[in-house]
């Protein structure tokens, strides 16, 4: 997937010739001949600072018009869809080639993939209004846009068509890649008719394919990054080879936020194959004609560093800090209310039954199986970055900002992403790459070592909540309280959205318990802790605020002697796709049969990212260790846009959840972070992962995301499963040391 | 200068005896299917054959495989096994983000030359040193029963 194309030309020429425009998407001739399509997808964040979900296509591209996806067809009839989306594994590259190819009506192997160049502006992703993969977004955004794009594309080939035969378009049907005449054998290729399709008039109104009529949308079309990720043919970032390149690796300060004062060099210099030592402010590189040199002669160095302020940083001082910010007296300013229904205070002190509980989340590290890396070439009037990001366009921002050259001069080649997790939409690494870089006239490959990749990562907060219910005599929540305690990621990472302390993120969910009473209260403290950078893990706000709020019900319907399935569907408002998941997922796990001494079933439901999703986990626990055997999943994402991808996700993202809950944290030690590799940071290995069964629920309501729910729903249905198989009631995440300590 | 047979070609190299193979063969032959994780065997991302057998290339020193044959994700379609472990690959879509495939792939078509009809256990033992994050084990396990009745 290297991307050195001539798009940005090609859009110019759009506007250049008065495109013609409709609503959202706009036609014309496309540089070298043939129709090119150019699509602007909806922006969830309007600029406005309202993070409301995308309401149309049409609402958002009423203000400031600007296609940020394009198809081409050219005169041989070659499809090519220029996508913003990278392909990280959740099988974006292939699902939205299907949503063109329905309604072109090609074969979506027919379709050929570019992707786009960094273009914030152009690239947009609809939902997160950046250029982004991320946020279960890319189908929920593309949905609809895509689809109306693929029918204006056929309905323009289909005049061209019917002129050109002089019969009536009506008459005319497409069929893999051509259109047919109906009553004569007349038939064209779309390549013949895209020079003329061109110049015919966008129509104003298309119509989609009814879903009944759908001959690819629902199917489990194969994958198309399968092929060359079975041969070793795919060529992600790490995999890149240009030129005279050299290999860089690193040593950062070991403690977090520490500054290099000074290395002695003189003995790497010896190692063979070691070219130049990049001194920066905070890190060490090496430069040498290939990693295990650099690697020798970063062992080699004598590296003298300032710890600074965090030299004494210990869990423990992070958690305290965090306990007092969490606390109504400790805390130095008012937290921010993200809701406030009716009068908790009131009906909380009028409640016969009260219960508080305080649960708490680690950092964790995303451990991409890819570690990170970047290639880059900066010379005089030019840089160019190979890499693989979900965030291009922050990428080029900078390399402008290292190298001080125009964002035109700056090109980033976008690759397959081994892993992203959330971990590849910041890039201080390839920040760094650019700095080491700039000091030489080659092209240089950074490549962290595993061992740095975790040490300086960017970490999923450390979450400190309280909650709280006030229940009436017959179990009924009558009052709920929840206050979110952690760093704030969007104040970091997307500054404009943070706003009145809120961080909307750190509350999703929380903000919307399935159990939500008229007496609501949602509260957010900020405390960010000393030396930790914190950033976006799979499955974010859900993956947090589903595990605290999915482990309170459970706790109410154990403290009030009720099942724990009744006492969700009684306590539920009005939610049928949420009633419907957790019956069909209870009914397929077979919840309230006797099971083995020792074992015991969980459950959890959840809506995020636009999709219901309901867990039962079944597990064992003997001596302190978890066996998990069976995850039964149930989602209703609505319409399904390949089955196969949302099962496989479900399951990846159940696997990658289970990981972190049993196993994951991060901790830190005199500044320093105590885990290195995949020895000290537990992952799920083979004979570890449970049988998993997805079962889809048919439905015609809008796609929801399925790259996160997976991950975000499994922690609470373990924790559940175990106080069921136990008595232990896990509120501490990681599993293994509750486990221990309970 | 050591010389390494790869994938059947000989590849005379100036590293020094103790460079890993795997850097060996990424950053100066230039066959970059086999792929780094870890650096100390934990992961198995940069599985390859030495004379048939499964090893971790990262900690696996040129010298080592002096003599020996070298088969990598570039050339194992090549042999009957590592065809059937890819084909079944592909048949269940086994890949996501696909980083750790190859070296899933080396390790399965080790497993199945040498036991053809392996049991679920047999799978669990040979298959778990190598981490997918993105959690595909349940069709991986899927796909080597598959290959192995292929």
């Amino acid at each position: 997937m290297s991307t050195p194309t001539n798009t940005p030309k090609q859009v110019e020429t759009l506007s250049e010739q008065g495109m013609r425009r409709r609503n959202f998407i706009i036609a014309g001739v496309a540089a070298g001949g043939g129709l090119l399509i150019g699509v602007a997808l909806p922006q969830l964040f309007d600029g406005k600072g309202d993070a409301s979900p995308a309401k149309t296509a049409e609402d958002s591209a009423k203000n400031a018009f600007s296609p940020n996806a394009f198809i081409r067809i050219d005169k041989d009839g070659l499809v090519t869809l220029i996508m913003s989306k990278v392909e990280m594994g959740q099988g974006t590259f292939t699902s939205i080639t299907m949503l063109i190819a329905e309604e072109l009506g090609v074969d979506p192997a027919q379709v050929k993939l570019e992707q786009a160049p960094a273009d914030e502006k152009k690239y947009a992703d609809p939902l997160l209004g950046g250029q982004v993969t991320g946020g279960s977004t890319s189908i929920r955004g593309a949905w609809e846009p895509m689809r109306k794009a693929g029918a204006v594309a056929r309905t323009l080939l289909v005049s061209a068509a019917s002129q050109a035969w002089n019969v009536d378009a009506k008459d005319c049907r497409v069929e893999n890649g051509y259109v047919l005449h109906t009553g004569s054998d007349k038939k064209i290729g779309y390549g013949e008719l895209a020079e003329k399709a061109a110049t015919l008039p966008v129509p104003q109104e298309v119509t989609l394919k009814e879903a009944k009529d759908f001959t690819l949308i629902g199917k489990p079309i194969k994958r198309v990054d399968s092929p060359q990720k079975v041969n070793g043919q795919a060529i992600y970032g790490i995999d890149v080879r240009q030129p005279n390149m050299k290999i860089a690796t690193v040593a950062m300060s070991p403690v977090l936020g520490g500054k290099l004062v000074s290395v002695d060099d003189s003995k790497a210099r010896d190692i063979k194959g070691v070219r130049k030592i990049v001194k920066l402010d905070d890190a060490v590189a090496v430069i040498a004609d290939h990693m295990w040199a650099a690697k020798q002669g970063l062992a080699a160095l004598d590296i003298k560093w300032d710890g600074g302020r965090n030299e004494t940083l210990t869990m423990k001082d992070i958690v305290s800090q965090l306990d007092q910010a969490s606390s109504d007296k400790g805390r130095a300013a008012p937290g921010a209310v993200a809701r406030s229904d009716g009068s908790f205070k009131e009906a909380f002190a009028k409640a016969d039954e009260k219960f508080e509980a305080v649960y708490q989340l680690p950092f964790l590290s995303h451990a991409a199986i890819e570690p990170m890396n970047a290639t880059v070439h900066v010379q005089k009037d030019r840089c160019d970055v190979w890499v693989g990001t979900q965030v291009p366009a922050l990428a080029q921002a900078g390399a402008v900002g290292i190298t001080k050259l125009p964002p035109e001069k700056v090109f980033i080649h976008n690759h397959h992403i081994g892993g992203g997790f959330g971990r590849r939409l910041d890039v201080d690494f390839i920040n760094q790459a650019v700095a080491i870089a700039k000091t030489v006239d080659y092209p240089v490959k950074l490549v962290w070592t595993r061992e740095e990749d975790m040490q300086h990562g960017i970490y999923r907060p450390y979450y400190y909540d309280r909650l709280s219910a006030g229940l009436d005599k017959d179990g009924k929540i009558t009052a709920w309280q929840h206050q979110v305690t952690g760093s704030s990621i969007m104040a970091r990472w997307i500054p404009q959205f943070f706003k009145n302390g809120l961080d909307s993120d750190a509350v999703e969910v929380a903000k919307e318990p399935l159990y939500a009473p008229a007496n609501i209260f949602v509260e957010y403290i900020r405390q960010e802790p000393p030396g930790m950078v914190t950033g976006w893990w799979r499955g974010v706000g859900a993956t947090h605020n589903t595990f605290m709020v999915e482990s309170f019900i459970d706790e109410l319907a154990h403290k009030v002697g009720k099942d724990p399935l009744q006492y969700r569907l009684a306590s539920m408002g009005d939610s049928p796709r949420a009633r419907h998941v957790l019956e069909v997922a209870a009914k397929q796990a077979g919840w309230g049969q006797p099971l083995p001494k020792g074992s015991g079933r969980g459950l959890s439901v959840q809506y995020a990212f636009g999709t219901y999703v309901a867990q039962v986990a079944e597990l064992e626990v003997k001596e302190d260790e978890v066996k998990v055997k069976r995850v039964v999943c149930v989602v209703d994402c609505g319409m399904v846009v390949n089955p196969d991808h949302v099962r496989a996700q479900m399951e990846g993202g159940i696997n990658f959840g289970i990981s972190g809950a049993l196993w994951g944290e991060i901790t830190v030690n005199n500044g320093k972070v105590e885990q290195s590799n995949f020895d000290s940071y537990r992952v799920m290995r083979m004979r570890e992962a449970p049988v998993i069964e997805v079962h889809l629920v048919q439905s015609t309501e809008a796609p929801g995301g399925i790259g996160e729910p997976g991950t975000a729903a499994i922690a609470p249905a373990l924790t559940n499963a175990i106080f069921a198989a136990t008595g232990k009631r896990i509120r501490q995440l990681p599993i293994k040391n509750s486990l221990v300590a309970a | 200068m050591i010389t390494l047979n790869v994938n059947g070609k000989d590849h005379a190299l100036d590293v020094t005896e103790d460079t890993p193979i795997l850097w060996a063969l990424r950053d100066v032959i230039g066959l970059t299917g086999t792929k780094f994780g870890c650096g100390k065997a934990l992961c198995g991302a940069c599985t390859i054959h030495l004379d048939g057998q499964a090893t971790r290339s990262c900690i696996t020193p040129v010298s080592l495989a002096t003599g020996k044959k070298i088969t990598t994700i570039e050339s194992i379609g090549d042999t009957d096994v590592g065809k059937r472990v890819q084909q079944a690959w592909l048949a269940l879509d086994v890949v996501q983000c696909g980083y750790c495939q190859s070296g899933q792939i080396m390790s399965a078509s080790a497993l199945l030359a040498q036991t053809p009809n392996p049991t679920d256990e047999e799978i669990d033992n040979a298959m778990s040193g190598n981490i997918c994050r993105c959690g595909t084990y349940p069709r991986i396990k899927a796909a080597i029963k598959n290959a192995a009745k292929a």
